[in-house]
C-alpha cells in the first residue's frame, strides 16, 4: 500500500518539520519513504508545502500531486490543493484558521481547530503536531504506538526539552473528539 | 552503521565527501545546493578538515586545482550558473591531469534562471564545459541512497583516472529526503608521486601544468588523455534497467526524470504496455553499446528530460537513429507528471510520429 501526503500551510508553522516526523516514522516500520520539502522565497514567509510518500514498494516521483492525505493550516492551501485530492481522499482542516467548509462531496473532510487547541493548552506553535496526531487516528498512516521514537530523531539535540511538548500535542490530536 | 537514517540528498553527499577522505571543501553558496556548504560548514571542523567559503565560485574552483595539485581530495559545489563561472578551472583541471570531484545540483537557465529542478545543463556536463579536448566523468544519482553511493565512488575514480568527476543532481535530488545507508567500505589509497608536497631537496621537481605551447607536446598529451577516455568508456558505464526483459519501448531517462518514469511505466504496464527503462547512471560515459544493443529488440525509445531535449541527442547516436525517439519534457524548474510520461508512451505504442 502506498499513501501520498501532502502538508501545506505558511512557513512558520512547522509544515516541513511534520512531514519529516511522519516520514521518520515510516522508515522505522520499515517502509519506503520519501520526503519533498517545496524550496524557495516562499520559506521565509510565504507558502509552504512537502510531500510524503509512505509506501510497502519502493517510492517512485517523490512528488505528491495528487494526495490521498491533505492537511492544510491556510486558506490559499485549501484554494490550491483541494480539486487535486484523489477521490475518496482525506482532507484535514485547522479550522481555528480556515473558515471554510470542504466543497467537494467525493472526499473525506475533517476538521479540527489546532491551533485554537494549542494556544488553550500551552502548546503555541504546535498546532501543527495536533494536526499530524489527529491524521494518524483518522488514516492509521503510522501506528501510535511508537510516536516516541521518531519524535526522539527528529527533535534535534538542542530541543530536546520540547520532545514532551510534542508528544502531548500529538496525543491532544489523536484523541480529539468531534 | 548499517541503521539507515533520513537525510537530504544534499547532507547526505557531503556527509559521504567526508567519508571518502575530502578534507577540503571550496564553495560559495547558491540554491537548491547550499545545505552542502552548510553541513560541510558545520562537520569539516569536527575531521580536522577546511570548509572555505570563497570570495567567488572561480575562487573555489582555482583553490580546487591548489588542493589536489598537492596531493588531497577535494571538492566543491554549485548549482548551474556557478558551475559556468566554474568553467574555466574545470578546463585547467583536465589540461593538468588533475582529480576533482565537482557537484552540480542543477536548476533552470539560462542565464540566472530560476530556482526550481532542472536538467538542461545535460550539454555543458557531457559536452563541453568549458575550451579544449577533454571529458568529465559525469554521475547521475536517482535517489538519496545513490547521492551517498555515487559520490564514495566518484572521488575514487577522480583519483584512479586522474580527471574531474561531476555529480550531476537537480534540485529535487538535492532537497529530498530518503532513508540512506552511510555504509561505505573502505577508502581506496592511489599513488600521488605526481603531486606538488615539497622536494625536500631529494627528488626533482613536480610541475602541474596545462600550458603546452609545443604543438607537438599538446597533441600527445591530447592523444594520451583520450587513450584514458577511451579506457573508461570500456570500463565505468554504469546503467540500470527497468522491466526491460519483454519490452517493446523503452524510456531512456536520469535523476528525478527516471523516478517518475517509473510510475509512468508501472501505470502502462497495468494497461498492457510493454515499456520499459533504461536509466543511465553514467552520462559519460554513455551506455552506447547497451543502447544500440536495445535498439534491434524494440520498436521505440522516449527522451524523459527536464530540459528542451539534450540527452535525446545521444540516444539518436548511441542508436544510429534506427529506431524513433520520442520526447516527453519540461523545462524551466517545471516538472512532467507520471501521467505526462503515460500519455507520451501511449502515443509512442500507437506509433504516432515523433
Amino acid at each position: 500500500m502506498t499513501k501520498n501526503m501532502l502538508i501545506a500551510g505558511f512557513g512558520g508553522q512547522g509544515i516541513l518539520f511534520s512531514g519529516k516526523f511522519l516520514a521518520y516514522e515510516g522508515l522505522l516500520e520499515d517502509k519506503s519513504v520519501s520526503w519533498l520539502p517545496s524550496y524557495g522565497p516562499e520559506m521565509r514567509g510565504g507558502t509552504a508545502n512537502c510531500s510524503v510518500i509512505i509506501s510497502d514498494t519502493p517510492v517512485g516521483s517523490p512528488i505528491v500531486s495528487n494526495p490521498d492525505i491533505l492537511m492544510v493550516m491556510n486558506m490559499p492551501s485549501l484554494d490550491k490543493y483541494e480539486d487535486a485530492t484523489v477521490v475518496g481522499g482525506q482532507i484535514f482542516i485547522d479550522s481555528a484558521l480556515i473558515d471554510r467548509k470542504v466543497n467537494r462531496e467525493d472526499v473525506e473532510a475533517y476538521y479540527i481547530p489546532a491551533t485554537k487547541l494549542a494556544s488553550d493548552e500551552g502548546l503555541s506553535g504546535l498546532a501543527n503536531m495536533i494536526m499530524i496526531g489527529y491524521v494518524i487516528r483518522k488514516t492509521n498512516i503510522i501506528p501510535f504506538e511508537n510516536i516516541e521514537r521518531a519524535l526522539q530523531k527528529v527533535v534535534p539535540a538542542s530541543k530536546q526539552h520540547l520532545l514532551d511538548a510534542n508528544k502531548k500535542a500529538l496525543e491532544l490530536g489523536f484523541n480529539y473528539a468531534e | 552503521m548499517s541503521e539507515k537514517v533520513l537525510m537530504k540528498g544534499n547532507e547526505a553527499l557531503a556527509e559521504a565527501a567526508i567519508m571518502a577522505g575530502c578534507r577540503h571543501y571550496l564553495g560559495y553558496p547558491i540554491t537548491p545546493q547550499t545545505e552542502i556548504a552548510a553541513y560541510m560548514a558545520k562537520r569539516m571542523p569536527k575531521v580536522g578538515g577546511t570548509f572555505l567559503q570563497a570570495e567567488s565560485e572561480i575562487a573555489a574552483i582555482n583553490m580546487v586545482i591548489g588542493v589536489s595539485s598537492a596531493g588531497k581530495r577535494a571538492m566543491t559545489s554549485s548549482s548551474s550558473p556557478g558551475i559556468s563561472l566554474k568553467g574555466e578551472g574545470l578546463s585547467y583541471l583536465a589540461g593538468c591531469d588533475l582529480p576533482a570531484f565537482v557537484v552540480n545540483v542543477q536548476r533552470g537557465g539560462p542565464g540566472l534562471g530560476g530556482i526550481q529542478p532542472s536538467q538542461s545543463d545535460y550539454f555543458q556536463a557531457v559536452k563541453g564545459t568549458s575550451h579544449g579536448d577533454y571529458r568529465m566523468l559525469v554521475l547521475a544519482p536517482a535517489s538519496v541512497q545513490e547521492m551517498v553511493t555515487m559520490t564514495f565512488k566518484g572521488f575514487d575514480l577522480a583519483d584512479k583516472y586522474r580527471m574531474t568527476v561531476m555529480l550531476l543532481a537537480d534540485g529535487t535530488m538535492g532537497q529530498m529526503m530518503e532513508p540512506v545507508s552511510l555504509d561505505m567500505g573502505e577508502v581506496t589509497e592511489y599513488d600521488k608521486s605526481w603531486a606538488v608536497t615539497g622536494t625536500n631537496c631529494e627528488r626533482s621537481h613536480n610541475i602541474v601544468n596545462s600550458l603546452f605551447l609545443k604543438p607537438e607536446e599538446l597533441e600527445k598529451k591530447n592523444f594520451e588523455r583520450y587513450e584514458k577516455y577511451r579506457v573508461i568508456e570500456e570500463n565505468e558505464v554504469m546503467y540500470e534497467e527497468y522491466m526491460m526483459d519483454d519490452a517493446e519501448y523503452c524510456i531512456v531517462a536520469f535523476g528525478i526524470a527516471a523516478r517518475i518514469s517509473k510510475n509512468a511505466i508501472d501505470m502502462a504496464r497495468a494497461k498492457g504496455i510493454k515499456v520499459g527503462m533504461l536509466r543511465p547512471i553514467t552520462l559519460w560515459p554513455f551506455p552506447k553499446k547497451e543502447m544500440r544493443a536495445i535498439a534491434d529488440r524494440v520498436k521505440s525509445f522516449i527522451s524523459v528530460e527536464l530540459s528542451m531535449g539534450q540527452m535525446i541527442e545521444d540516444i539518436r547516436l548511441a542508436t544510429e537513429c534506427t529506431r524513433p525517439v520520442y520526447l516527453c519534457n519540461r523545462t524551466g524548474g517545471m516538472i512532467m507528471t507520471p501521467e505526462e510520461v503515460l500519455a507520451k508512451i501511449e502515443e509512442a505504442s500507437k506509433g504516432g510520429n515523433n
